[in-house]
């Protein structure tokens, strides 16, 4: 009933001055309107940047170091154990790059709980024929499914169809810098020569654009039988494997685990690219910083509005009083005032909010370096919603605050004697 | 039952201190019974009204002794005193201060809704009878800023009335009206004293309108000289 009481009267003021009211709303929408399509419109840029590499990153990439072996023969003898053995020009002679029982390996990993994924490759650099002159380069040994489902490899593949160097024998895959350097395009053969200098005839099956420049002249894909032969490797020759898991967090401590485990080397993907998470965080500091700006100013407008109503109301206010209405009672009047505006303001707000965000994911966005973008993106997290209403009603209500508890402390004396 | 004692102030001091200590009222000591039309008049700054807003438990700061229905008013927090104005004590100012924002029924109702004793259709019917009483039925739909000052004046007493205090305290009720306006609230004021027993007291300078009630308290200088 007081409740009731109050909400009625803290009504009929609003309304009594709809225009201040809808003006101070209108703050309240605008602020959250601009830190909703603001954080999800950053944020989905955040996630395009980070998965121009992310993306396509393994989160454990499990391979083998060529290095000299650190357990040489002197550390070993009984004779020179107690002294400290220098040894020079140790050459890695004996190492190699492929994975030891790879098969074995990825059969642990295939049934380990918290391995989303995980995708074999051999690395194999080459010698692509210009004419007279040799391009050096790369080509992957890849499995086109493992490798699409995990890294979104299909999306990056600009012309023809990824599959296609599964199935027409001796095919690749050109980046596209790669491609116009060779001036190939799909259904050509060009002429590669390997490390071992051996020539191999290989047809174009398709073009790779990955985003970055540098990467596309050097890069290419092919089969694993491809691949295997093209070298003159053993068919269980695998020389990385990509693992995809389901937390990405985990990497770090997963990724010592497998070295232990395996036996290898394992490169977590926090330790290949801490830069990303410093861009990242920056950006996401930056946009919230802005939002929350917006909405402090949108505070102040409500407080400003507050503070007039009551110098407006003070008659109605010293008569509530006289009649026995308490400074509790006036207080919250006032702060239910400040508190629909906040929450209308703030309904509005996320509701436009969410329009705007639709019309900027509308707006087209097209660039080279991002094949699979054709629209500017958005990230749609209700985070950003809950952000933005918790922080409409607690703007108001501080706003609403010092307005409201002046209210509640005048004097009705002061102001009927004042008359 | 006309013996019972409703409103009794015992040596009433009070001083302002700014810029220098000023002593408006000295010693002020009287009482109101049940049903009785009680006025006090006196000169322009005699602290008529300084007196009127510590009776009516506004004003807190003052020395001595206010009781209200045979009750200390003063150690009371100021929620208990809002309680006490909603409750006992029914309030008609100069300025007919009604809220603009409500009709001039919900004006009516507003204390009755704040006090909470019936439920929002009695209230309602409660004011109405009040209003009708008052012969300004038919303006009870009527926004408070379309009514005139006789009419503002009459929802006042009628916003008085609702919770049945035990005194209605007016200042200088008729101060901003014309005769005509005068005489209609004199009259409703003496109809209310003679049918109903409401305990009025009444602060005026208005000495035509004083000399028609039961009783008059004269004021001069922050004392009383003549009751």
């Amino acid at each position: 009933m007081k409740l009731r009481l109050i909400f009625r009267i803290a009504r009929s003021l609003l309304l009594a001055r709809w225009k201040q009211t809808l003006l101070a709303a209108i703050g309240v929408t605008f602020g959250i309107t601009m830190f909703i399509a603001l954080l999800s419109f950053m944020a989905g840029l955040n996630d395009l940047l980070d998965g121009i590499m992310l993306n396509r990153t393994a989160h454990i990439r499990i391979f083998n170091e060529i290095k000299p072996n650190i357990h040489q023969p002197i550390n070993t003898s009984a004779e020179f154990k107690d002294s400290y053995n220098f040894i020079r020009s140790v050459k890695s002679g004996s190492s190699r790059q492929e994975i030891y029982n790879s098969g074995a390996i990825m059969h642990a990993l295939r049934k380990d709980e918290r391995v989303a994924g995980i995708a074999p490759k051999i690395t194999a650099p080459v010698f692509f024929a210009d004419g007279s002159v040799d391009i050096t380069g790369i080509i992957s040994g890849i499995d086109v499914q493992a490798e699409s489902s995990l890294f979104h490899f299909s999306d990056y593949v600009m012309a023809g169809n990824p599959l296609d160097i599964n199935n027409i024998p001796n095919s690749i895959i050109l980046g596209k810098g790669l491609a116009e350097k060779l001036m190939a395009g799909i259904g050509d053969v060009i002429q590669i020569t390997t490390v071992q200098q051996e020539q191999f005839p290989l047809k174009v099956v398709g073009l790779y654009e990955s985003g970055i420049q540098e990467l596309d002249k050097v890069q290419s894909y092919a089969s694993f039988s491809t691949t295997q032969k093209v070298i003159g490797k053993p068919n269980d020759y695998v020389t990385d494997i990509q693992v995809k898991l389901k937390d990405i967090s985990k990497a770090p401590a997963i990724a010592k685990e497998y070295a232990q485990l395996f036996q290898t080397d394992a490169e977590d993907i926090q330790t290949a690219n801490a830069q990303f998470e410093t861009g990242s965080f920056i950006r996401t500091l930056i946009s919230y910083s802005v939002g929350i700006t917006l909405l402090i100013v949108a505070g102040f407008g409500i407080y400003n509005i507050l503070n007039m109503m009551i110098y407006e109301k003070m008659d109605s206010i010293a008569i509530l009083k006289a009649i026995g209405f308490s400074g509790a009672d006036v207080n919250h009047i006032f702060l239910v005032i400040a508190l629909s505006i906040g929450i209308v303001g703030g309904l509005l707000g996320i509701l436009f909010g969410f329009l705007f965000s639709l019309v900027i994911d509308q707006i087209p966005f097209v660039t080279a370096s991002l094949p699979t973008v054709r629209t500017y993106p958005i990230n749609y997290n209700p985070v950003f919603y809950f952000i933005g209403s918790a922080f409409s009603i607690v703007t108001t209500y501080l706003a609403g605050w010092a307005p409201a508890r002046k209210a509640s402390k005048i004097d009705p004396v002061i102001i009927i004697r004042g008359k | 039952m006309d013996e019972k004692i409703v409103l009794q102030a015992n040596k009433i001091c009070k001083s302002f201190h700014d810029p220098v200590d000023v002593q408006i009222l000295k010693d002020i000591t009287f009482s109101i019974k049940k049903g009785e039309f009680v006025s006090i008049t006196g000169k322009s700054g005699c602290g008529k009204s300084t007196l009127l807003y510590i009776l009516s438990t506004m004003d807190t700061d003052y020395e001595g002794e206010l009781l209200l229905d045979q009750e200390v008013m003063r150690g009371r927090n100021e929620k208990q005193l809002a309680r006490i104005r909603n409750e006992k004590i029914g309030f008609v100012f100069q300025f007919h201060y009604l809220l603009n924002e409500f009709t001039a029924v919900e004006n009516v109702m507003l204390p009755g809704l704040k006090l909470g004793a019936f439920p929002e259709k009695e209230v309602r019917e409660h004011a109405m009878e009040h209003l009708n009483k008052l012969n300004i039925g038919k303006l009870a739909e009527k926004k408070a800023n379309q009514l005139s000052g006789g009419e503002k004046q009459r929802v006042a007493i009628a916003r008085a009335l609702i919770n049945n205090p035990d005194i209605i305290m007016c200042d200088e009720p008729t101060g901003n009206l014309d005769k005509a306006n005068s005489l209609i609230v004199f009259d409703i004021f003496k109809k209310l004293t003679e049918e109903s027993h409401q305990t009025l007291l009444v602060v005026t300078h208005d000495l035509e309108f004083a000399k028609n009630t039961q009783r008059i308290i004269e004021m001069d200088d922050g004392r009383i000289i003549k009751q």
